[in-house]
């Protein structure tokens, strides 16, 4: 995962980039499988990887990318760019290496088969307003996006 | 073997942001930026998965939900808005937006 991470961001082919992408997703998926998530595991690939890169690929394809390929890859703040990437870097590790205490040790909830109908019950339930909400979001994205594409508004 | 506790999650997941925010520092083609915001995205919700599993109750899996939701929307705003302005400049450079430089 790490390594397709590196080589998103990387490649000088936006193409490659983007596949590496969906090895990233695809492996973030079976490291959901590994916590015991398969609903969310799922989701991530039929939306993430199946739906979201796919229009990452049609967008990259409307795009010209010839003419951006033979230009120069990185930006010119970089040194500022990895700079402060270094300070959250370094801000992670002190977090990380001074407190696994703050972490609960790996307690192990009993795992039931039903983790979707649970799942599905706390969605239409407790978290309902957001369900809506959502769909709501949903369509003002899909609005949006027509709307910013369009030629003539 | 190891045994893989939630420390080694969350430092996966700060690996990814760290790698998505040096993406979206220093690329400057526009569609390698928005996929380091979704590697972003990404590593967050990897975080909250883990702590859905030591804490037991299945919130952060439900709020990873919505996450990715949002991110689909956003993805799809950011490319539409991507191709407005590629079809203002015909490139997709970043530094080549400064109309509202100083």
């Amino acid at each position: 995962m790490l390594i397709g991470g590196i080589m998103v961001i990387t490649r000088k082919n936006p193409v490659h980039s983007a596949l590496a992408l969906i090895v990233t997703l695809l492996a973030q998926a079976s490291i959901y499988l590994m916590l015991y998530a398969p609903f969310v595991a799922g989701v991530q690939i039929i939306l993430y990887a199946g739906g979201i890169m796919v229009l990452f690929l049609f967008v990259i394809m409307l795009v010209s990318i010839d003419r951006s390929m033979k230009e120069r890859q990185f930006n010119s703040q970089w040194v500022v760019g990895l700079i402060a990437a270094t300070a959250l870097g370094g801000l992670f590790i002190a977090v990380y290496t001074k407190g696994p205490s703050i972490f609960p040790d790996h307690v192990l909830p009993i795992v039931e088969n039903d983790n979707t109908q649970k799942i599905a019950t706390m969605l239409y339930g407790q978290y309902m307003f957001a369900f809506e909400i959502a769909s709501l979001l949903l369509l003002v994205a899909i609005i949006g996006a027509v709307v910013m594409a369009k030629k003539k508004i | 073997m190891l045994h893989i506790t939630t420390l080694h999650y969350l430092v996966l997941g700060a690996a990814l942001f760290l790698l998505g925010v040096i993406g979206v520092l220093t690329r400057r083609n526009v569609v390698i930026v928005l996929m380091s915001i979704e590697l972003i995205l990404n590593a967050v919700n990897l975080n909250l998965v883990a702590f859905s599993r030591i804490w037991g109750g299945l919130h952060g899996q439900v709020f990873a939900i919505f996450v990715i939701t949002d991110a689909a929307a956003e993805a799809a705003v950011g490319l539409g808005i991507l191709i407005a302005f590629f079809r203002n400049k015909e490139t997709v450079n970043i530094d080549e937006v400064n109309l509202l430089k100083w």
